[in-house]
């Protein structure tokens, strides 16, 4: 079987429009009602119409500003805390336990809380999505700066390294990928948090949208949301995994994970 | 000018022919407390001279080991002392190199960026070193390598850059722990050869342990045979071979005997299973 890259996207894009005709004939012929399952020309009308209208762009920008603010405030904090927590034995024995017991309970339950807290406006969604993606990424971060192989701690040791050159020529390099891991992990699920806090109850964003089209039945539009908010996630990630491709050039496992994904 | 005496003045110092490089007085080690501590050494002495290269074989377990932890400064002795030129090792100091079984590299640092660690922390300044890092690059064999990342290397070059990273910041004495332990038969007998290339070049003080006797033998000025419960310096055998020593040497019937010496040693006191 040595079929080329060209011949596969082919086949596959054949794959999909024959899918994609068997939909739209299914749903024709059978006369299944709109506010069940759409055909797939009218979530294509639905998509063009909601972007020509500028409403789709308008929620979009209020996701995304939640997403990215939200993420990046999670980031900051989960570092700065797993720096003090990885270095510092005492706010470990007094501040790790908090971390453990919070990490096992399902951030998203916290978002009608965060609400009432902080109103209906894009701050609770950007406290929500800050909080469920500091986890994975101060998790990480602590369990990264602890995986210093001990030759090469014991190495530097030997030269008469001090304290913080281990730190800055080893621990912090170690520790990449495991922060890199955590950062993918948590950029999806910040996108899970602005939806989820959305639903409990906003202004404008996808997930508010999204919800408003339950209310009216209007399933070919939820089906147009769904791919944007797929969309964005994919993006997303991939621009994680290329930055992460980047800094850990030199990490052997990584190259072989990419390449298992991508093969 | 005696050979030792020209050791001496390579190593930067002028001493005394026989000058001690390391000393090591009722040195013991035991870990654990209360009625039945391990005995990891028991009661060592030794010297060894400036620019002797001793090699220390024994099974595992007998406290090879530990020993080099102690004499790089990243332990202590329970009793005893170990003393560098004069001076007891109290910690980890900056004039030792270090060689582990693993090449232990830095991924993320080039073959050359990993040779200048030790300058990066001792603070030696690059561009004063750089002359003398690819001079050690070139020595063992990977010119060329030099912008080259760890992975893309083989076992054999990996642990080549773990010696030229030892020697970059002139080190008074060598520790290297079972360094090609984890090569290949013929890449090992490759290394061995280039060790002792490269030790007849610069003369500096090799404490070297491992596990194969005829490696001990093929390198050695001295053999220090240990044996383990409690670890201890069973006996001490000069190797009195010329150098170059080239693999021919291992067939020859002076080599067999004191192989042979030392497996008896270690027969007899049960260390081999």
């Amino acid at each position: 079987m040595r079929e080329s890259t060209p011949f596969k996207a082919v086949v596959s894009l054949i794959i999909l429009v024959v899918l994609l005709a068997l939909w739209q004939w299914a749903i024709r012929a059978n006369n299944v009602p709109n506010y069940l399952l759409p055909a797939p020309s009218d979530i294509y009308a639905a998509f063009v119409r909601g972007f020509q209208t500028g409403i789709y762009t308008k929620h979009l920008i209020t996701t995304l500003t939640e997403v990215f603010l939200g993420f990046g405030i999670g980031l900051v904090l989960a570092l700065i805390l797993g720096l003090m927590i990885a270095l510092n034995r005492t706010v470990e024995t007094y501040v790790y336990p908090y971390i453990i017991m919070f990490q096992s309970m399902p951030k998203v339950a916290l978002a009608p809380v965060l609400v009432i807290w902080f109103g209906l406006g894009i701050t609770s969604k950007i406290v929500t999505v800050a909080l469920i993606s500091f986890f994975p990424i101060l998790i990480n971060t602590i369990v990264g700066l602890r995986s210093a192989d001990l030759d090469r701690i014991n190495l530097m040791l030997s030269l008469g390294a001090t304290r913080f050159q281990v730190f800055r020529m080893l621990r912090l390099q170690s520790a990449l990928p495991f922060i890199v891991a955590g950062v993918e992990v948590g950029i999806i699920m910040a996108l899970l948090g602005a939806i989820v806090a959305e639903f409990v109850g906003a202004e404008s964003g996808l997930g508010m949208l999204l919800q408003s089209m339950n209310t009216t039945l209007d399933v070919a539009g939820q089906f147009t949301i769904l791919f944007i908010l797929s969309a964005i996630g994919l993006v997303m990630s991939r621009l994680v995994g290329f930055v992460g491709d980047r800094l850990l050039f030199w990490d052997s496992s990584r190259k072989s994970r990419v390449t298992a994904k991508g093969g | 000018m005696t050979v030792q005496a020209l050791r001496a003045v390579d190593a930067g110092r002028v001493e005394d022919a026989a000058a001690e490089a390391i000393g090591i007085r009722n040195l013991s080690r035991r870990f654990g407390a209360g009625r039945s501590p391990i005995v990891a050494l028991d009661n060592i002495s030794l010297s060894i001279g400036e620019g002797e290269f001793v090699s220390i074989v024994g099974p595992s377990g007998c406290g090879k080991t530990t020993l080099l932890k102690i004499l790089a400064g990243l332990d202590r002795p329970s009793e005893g002392q170990a003393t560098l030129r004069g001076t007891p090792i109290a910690g980890p100091r900056k004039d030792i190199g270090i060689v582990f079984q693993s090449p232990v590299l830095f991924p993320w640092r080039t073959v050359l960026d990993n040779v200048l660690l030790p300058v990066d922390v001792q603070r030696l300044g690059r561009s004063a070193c750089m002359a003398r890092a690819h001079a050690l690059i070139d020595m063992v064999g990977l010119n060329g390598f030099a912008d080259r990342y760890p992975s893309e290397l083989s076992g054999g070059m990996q642990q080549r850059v773990g010696l030229a990273r030892a020697l970059v910041h002139e080190p008074a004495m060598l520790l290297m722990d079972e360094p090609f332990g984890a090569l290949d038969a013929l890449t090992r007998e490759n290394m061995n050869l280039e060790l002792q290339r490269i030790w007849m070049e610069t003369r500096r003080t090799v404490v070297f342990i491992t596990h194969s006797i005829s490696e001990a033998i093929f390198l050695g000025d001295r053999v220090l045979v240990m044996t383990p419960r409690p670890g201890r310096v069973q006996i001490e055998l000069k190797i009195d071979l010329p150098r170059p020593r080239d693999l021919s040497v291992i067939s020859s019937p002076e080599f067999g005997a004191y192989a042979n010496q030392i497996r008896s040693i270690l027969n007899a006191k049960g260390a081999v299973d």
